[in-house]
């Protein structure tokens, strides 16, 4: 096979800004065709930058990126290559689809290469099968081991025979065991693809020497680059970590000494903790599986693991947070108890993600923690002085906790976990994300506690060189205690050459005869997944990656009980709730009477409030007293005083005057009251002047309630139901949706990928509309069946409507996902903005026709106000297609203004 | 029982820092309880408000001139006029809430003696408006034609005269009213929010289980979150009714304000108590956003500050006797507007601080099962 002659990655000058962080700065790399070349160096030093840069996921800021012979910055050649390079971000499958299983993963990102498929399908099984996954295959990522989980990434990666493979950080937090076999499998993806070129960012400097060519990088820059064995000879150093820390500036490295860790001094020791057959479920899983365990008072205690094996919810069992579901623990003897506050004093804990108050100073965040173990008030001065003083806080006292470098953030943790001088402490891989000079610096202090102080230290971790300076190391894995010794006893009993080794040898022998994941494939074999004919995606619009999108989105939807309940029981919940309570029908008010009169006359006016639907009498009155305090604690609406007199003036012909009295506490209500009141009044009077023979009034006017003639409030609010909540809950859903793949990562597929902007957001919508409608289609059933608004109008306009008007607020709901960053933000902001013109302004409390000035404006330009006259113009007014055709057709205007509104907001690629 | 106080005490200066460093918190807080204070106050939602007119003049006399006249702001806009044929299209769109339709020859009947009759077209779909929107414009109507028919033959006065007096708001200004909803409405919003963000922040940050090792009871931990968020928006409240409502709006409250901010923080005890019983079910924050939903928007709606509580279904009605909300609404109104005092709120009080213990009580028995739910 010939190599191409020029490079196939080429940067030059390249620098990257976010906010006021320089992360890149004037960064040249050369990655030869068919090469393996690594990135090395702590978190943070650039390295997931520059690989997103290159996989053209990130937008080039300033600078040069060239591959496969073209410029990344140029759109086209970026589309034109995009099938070529395949990119697995950091994070164990952080670009996967955590609810869809291991094959439809796969099978998604065949689609959005454009395989056809039987291609497809041939070439999953062939990747299964060398991978080892197949027996896996219906298994949802989301509960596979983080091994797997690269495996399945990798799949993915390769599904499309890229000629660029860039991986970042694949093997972080991942076992031993699983490490080795990943790289081996990728040593065999070259022998059968030479052509391929590879870039990986490893934090595990161990791994490095496997590589072609190495560039270490530190603070955005490039500290060299060349062969392990070039970078060895350069710093006259045996490992590539001495290496590295020999490349790091002078001023970084000062003060660095080899750590020693003193011998602990001989003697019998008591027990500080004893777990025997420790064993933790959550359902089915067990997430801890027998673990027994002692670790002696003033030793250094490793967790060694990788993540997910179990190492957290045991210490949290330790700690008393997690009660165990089989065997016991005592901690100094005492068995563990939950609700214990002494055994507390006696411990500190530091989480896995540093459990600090990141918007406290460290000095708010030191007296916080000596206030809440009523440590004196004086000691804790001097507690806290010896602490600053040790630990090196001076410099950063009233820095707030979110703003300081990681590694004095992991230190102010440890701070505060000792700061009550406890005698166990307990450390969750305190040292993850942290560079190797602050991981000695932290382990010096650590030493000291245990030697100096007698704190016995039970700590995890997942670096074989941190668990090597314990005192005694435990191997976990899956949930089992595999080994527990001296890294010394652990290395010779198993005959390896290293701790690492020796961890393999027990994982080997602990998983028995479904050891080996990998198949030993002949040579041919690994060849044979990659096809002689490169599928060749379609430029420009694609219904296929549009439908794939569409699939996998609906895949999801329905598995996932939250979403899928909030969207169909919410919904109906929602609308019983509304349905039956926003009723703005004013009957049955409760009337006083203070009737000071008592004659055939005042009961005969009475008579017409206690005979009619709208009153109800509620206690009788005998006094003003009475009247006043009915009306204060709102036992009645209306009081009617007939004064003394009453008859005897009616019949002289004079005019007396009845008195009344409105709680006018709720105006809309009161309002309706005195219509009531005024009009009960006139029937009286026209009674009386019928029964004196004078003939009737003339009447003036009659009202005809048009639509409505009960005027029952049913009739027009559940129709407005209906369009309230189709605003509501498309768009929240619709706006969770997108923003979900932000948070979770795996929006990078529609930066890295050729799937469109335009197929990403119709093929997410399209699940959306579908759902929605069904929401709509049991809405209607409820208000025809279950409030008994009959429909009047035609099913088939108000279901063309319903389809124009979820395809509209899903539209509106995207729209709000492509500005927002996080599921809560997305959730408030379709809240609030959604609520205002659908409640207030669409015309269902208020007609639009009354609006004037902003709320106008609102009320025409939001889709609810014209599915609301076309739900309240079919259910109630029974018009049809011609007189709702203007409604109609200004939903469907909404729907591409809409979509072209989310085009223009949403990136093609990350800033 | 002095540490427990301490304790309380200092972690709850804690969530005081961690919410003054919350700017988007803090902003949306001060814009609930002025800015949207503000607008629902002034918004006209529940009045017969510019109402659109349309008039059918068959007649073109005198007297349909002075009724077409007659329809003024602020009840109504200026009527349109249109042709006959034009009365269903236009109602039919919604265009006009209300059509008059004045015959052919209406005053020469009228001055006959015939009873001729003005037809009113009510869209009997607008709610709020309809009902008394109607009443208006027969009222209207019938004091056109009384001054009509004075100038013609002075009439004998009415047997039986009626005062109406509206107790309370006498000139039924619905500016308090809604003013008054807004805050009820933020409270709700703000205080569940507040705690049970709280609590599923602390969750995410692992300082939750941080929190449970040490020294400390879960009814310190609960304890501290409720008095912490419940000052901020007594605090909010209190100022929002002395700025806005008092200062801003110029509206003088009769009853006792004292009283109405002891309620105030009676509720805000309920409603923090669930705010964190929320946050402790809920896994996530879009969980708690979709329970808060489900839970609070009902509470809120259902309270009888939006809809008389009268016209809903028994069952419902009794259902909601259940939630503090609408005993907050009853005993505002009538602290606020009807001056009623501690003997007469007192029962609303208790139901409201009982609740809000039993979900106080709930949420500290699942604190202990929060951290189970965390680890996966």
């Amino acid at each position: 096979m010939s190599h191409p002659p020029s490079p196939v990655v080429a940067v030059d000058g390249l620098s990257h800004r976010y906010g006021r962080t320089l992360a890149l700065d004037g960064v040249t790399l050369k990655v030869p065709a068919g090469a393996l070349v690594g990135l090395i160096g702590p978190d943070g030093v650039g390295k997931s930058t520059l690989l997103g840069l290159v996989a053209g996921a990130k937008r080039i800021q300033t600078g040069q990126v060239a591959v496969l012979g073209g410029n990344l910055a140029d759109g086209r050649h970026r589309s034109a290559v995009c099938p070529r390079i395949a990119y697995m971000p950091q994070g164990l499958g952080k670009n996967l689809y955590p609810d869809l299983n291991v094959r439809e993963n796969i099978d998604f990102f065949g689609r959005l290469f454009g395989e056809p498929a039987r291609e497809r399908a041939w070439r999953i099984d062939a990747l299964l099968e060398a991978t080892g996954l197949a027996s896996f295959s219906d298994r949802p990522a989301k509960i596979l081991s983080g091994g797997m989980r690269q495996k399945l990434g990798l799949c993915c990666a390769l599904v499309h025979d890229p000629d660029l493979l860039i991986l970042d950080e694949p093997t972080t937090g991942v076992d031993p065991l699983s490490r080795r076999q990943f790289w081996e499998l990728i040593e065999r993806m070259r022998a059968g693809r030479p052509c391929m070129s590879l870039v990986v960012a490893t934090a595990y400097m161990e791994e490095a020497e496997r590589f072609d060519e190495l560039t270490a990088m530190n603070a955005g820059r490039v500290l060299a680059t060349g062969t392990p064995a070039e970078l060895k000879r350069l710093t006259g150093q045996e490992s590539v970590e001495e290496s590295f820390v020999a490349l790091l500036p002078e001023a970084v490295r000062a003060g660095r000494r080899t750590l020693f860790v003193p011998p602990r001094p001989p003697g019998e020791h008591e027990m500080a903790i004893v777990a025997s057959g420790l064993t933790r479920r959550f359902r089915e899983f067990v997430a801890v599986d027998r673990a027994s365990f002692a670790i002696e008072r003033g030793e250094i205690f490793g967790f060694l693991g990788s993540n997910g094996c179990g190492k957290t919810t045991t210490m949290k069992m330790l700690t008393g947070l997690l009660p165990a579901s089989e065997g016991t623990a005592r901690l100094f003897g005492q068995p563990i108890d939950g609700t214990d506050v002494r055994l507390r004093r006696r411990v500190g804990y530091m989480s896995q993600s540093f459990s600090l108050y990141t918007e406290l100073t460290v000095r708010q965040n030191l007296d916080l923690h000596a206030r809440l173990f009523h440590i004196a008030a004086g000691r804790a001065k001097s507690r806290i002085a010896a602490l600053v003083e040790r630990f090196g806080f001076g410099p950063y006292m009233d820095q707030r906790a979110a703003q300081l470098p990681l590694g004095i953030r992991q230190r102010l943790s440890l701070a505060v976990a000792v700061v009550h001088e406890p005698e166990l402490l307990i450390l969750d891989e305190p040292t993850s994300g942290v560079d190797p000079l602050a991981r000695d610096s932290f382990w010096e202090l650590l030493v000291e506690l245990s030697r100096q102080q007698g704190v016995t230290i039970f700590v995890s971790t997942h670096f074989m060189n941190e668990a090597a300076r314990c005192d005694r190391v435990a191997l976990m894995h899956g949930g089992r205690v595999l080994a527990t010794g001296t890294p010394d006893e652990l290395v010779d009993a198993s005959g390896a050459a290293d701790l690492e080794d020796a961890f393999v040898a027990y994982l080997q022998a602990a998983n028995g005869e479904h050891a080996s994941p990998v198949k030993q494939l002949p040579g041919a074999g690994a060849a044979a997944i990659f096809s002689p004919m490169r599928a060749q995606p379609r430029a420009g619009f694609s219904l296929g990656r549009l439908l794939a999108y569409s699939r996998r989105e609906a895949l999801e939807l329905w598995r996932d009980p939250v979403r899928l309940g909030f969207a169909l029981l919410g919904t109906a919940f929602l609308m019983v709730v509304f349905g039956l309570g926003i009723n703005t029908d004013v009957n049955q008010l409760t009337f006083g009477a203070l009737d000071r009169d008592n004659t055939p006359e005042s009961r005969a006016y009475l008579q017409e409030f206690r005979g009619s639907p709208y009153f109800a009498e509620g206690k009788v009155l005998t006094s003003y007293e009475d009247l006043d305090r009915g009306l204060r604690s709102a036992a009645f609406t209306l009081a009617i005083e007939v004064p003394p007199g009453f008859g005897r003036e009616i019949r002289r012909g004079a005019t007396p005057e009845i008195g009344a009295w409105i709680d006018g506490a709720m105006p809309f209500r009161a309002e309706t009251a005195r219509g009531y009141l005024v009009g009960l009044h006139q029937h009286y009077l026209a009674d009386r002047a019928a029964a004196a023979g004078g003939g009737s009034a003339p009447s003036f006017i009659e009202t005809r309630f048009r639509y409505n003639q009960d005027f029952k409030s049913v009739f027009a609010m559940v129709p407005g139901t209906i369009a309230m909540l189709l605003a509501f809950i498309p768009a929240m859903l619709m706006a969770v949706g997108v923003v979900r793949e932000k948070e979770l990562g795996s929006i990078t597929n529609l930066y890295v990928t050729p799937v469109t902007r335009l197929e990403f957001l119709l093929g997410k919508q399209l699940p959306y509309v579908i759902l929605s409608l069904l929401s709509f289609l049991i809405l209607f059933a409820m208000a025809v069946f279950l409030f008994g608004v009959a429909l009047k109008g035609s099913f088939w306009v108000l279901f063309l409507g319903a389809l124009l008007y979820v395809t509209a607020m899903t539209g509106y709901g995207l729209v709000i996902s492509t500005f927002t960053r996080t599921q809560i933000a997305a959730l408030f902001v379709a809240g609030i903005t959604t609520s205002l013109p659908a409640v207030q302004f669409s015309g269902m409390l208020t007609p639009v026709s009354s609006l004037v000035g902003f709320p106008a404006f609102m009320a025409h330009t939001f889709p609810a106000t014209y599915f609301l006259r076309i739900s309240v113009g079919t259910f109630t007014k029974a018009l049809g297609f011609q007189e709702l055709a203007g409604s109609l057709l200004a939903l469907a205007v909404f729907i591409p203004l809409l979509t072209l509104t989310s085009l223009a907001f949403l990136r093609r690629q990350e800033r | 029982m002095m540490q427990h106080l301490a304790n309380i005490f200092w972690l709850g200066t804690k969530e005081l820092r961690s919410f003054s460093r919350d700017f988007v918190l803090f902003g949306f807080v001060v814009y609930s309880f002025t800015l949207a204070v503000y607008v629902q106050a002034e918004s006209p939602m529940q009045e017969v408000n510019n109402s659109a007119v349309a008039i059918v003049d068959e007649d073109h006399s005198a007297l349909s001139r002075a009724i077409a006249a007659a329809l003024q702001p602020p009840y109504f806009s200026r009527p349109t006029e249109i042709a006959a044929g034009q009365v269903d299209r236009l109602m039919d769109t919604a265009r006009s809430t209300f059509v008059l339709h004045i015959p052919p020859h209406f005053e020469r009947d009228l001055r006959a003696g015939r009873q001729p009759a003005v037809q009113a077209n009510v869209d009997a779909t607008a709610m709020m408006q309809a009902g008394i929107g109607a009443g208006y414009l027969q009222r209207i109507i019938a004091r056109e034609i009384a001054r009509f028919a004075m100038r013609a033959e002075p009439t004998q006065a009415e047997p039986v005269s009626l005062a109406v007096r509206v107790a309370f708001n006498p000139k039924l200004t619905t500016q308090l009213f809604n003013a008054v909803m807004a805050i009820i409405g933020n409270v709700n919003m703000l205080a569940i929010i507040l705690a049970g963000a709280a609590i599923i922040r602390e969750r995410e940050h692992g300082t939750m289980d941080h929190l449970l090792i040490m020294p400390l009871m879960p009814f310190e931990i609960a304890a501290a979150k409720v008095w912490a968020n419940g000052l901020v928006i007594t605090v909010a409240v209190g100022l929002s009714l002395w700025l806005v409502i008092e200062t801003l709006l110029g509206i003088r409250i009769v009853g006792s304000v004292p009283l109405f901010m002891v309620g105030v923080m009676l509720y805000l005890f309920f409603a923090t108590a669930i705010g964190i019983f929320l946050g402790t079910v809920a896994r996530s924050m879009p969980q708690l956003g979709l329970l808060f939903i489900l839970i609070a928007l009902p509470m809120n709606i259902l309270s009888g500050g939006n809809t008389p509580l009268d016209s809903m279904p028994a069952f419902l009605r009794g259902a909601m006797q259940l939630s503090p909300s609408t005993h907050f609404v009853s005993f505002a109104q009538a602290i606020l507007y009807r001056g009623a005092g501690i003997d007469v709120v007192w029962p609303q009080f208790a139901i409201v601080g009982l609740v809000g213990g039993v979900f106080f009580v709930l949420s500290v028995i699942r604190f202990r099962k929060i951290s189970a739910a965390a680890v996966m």
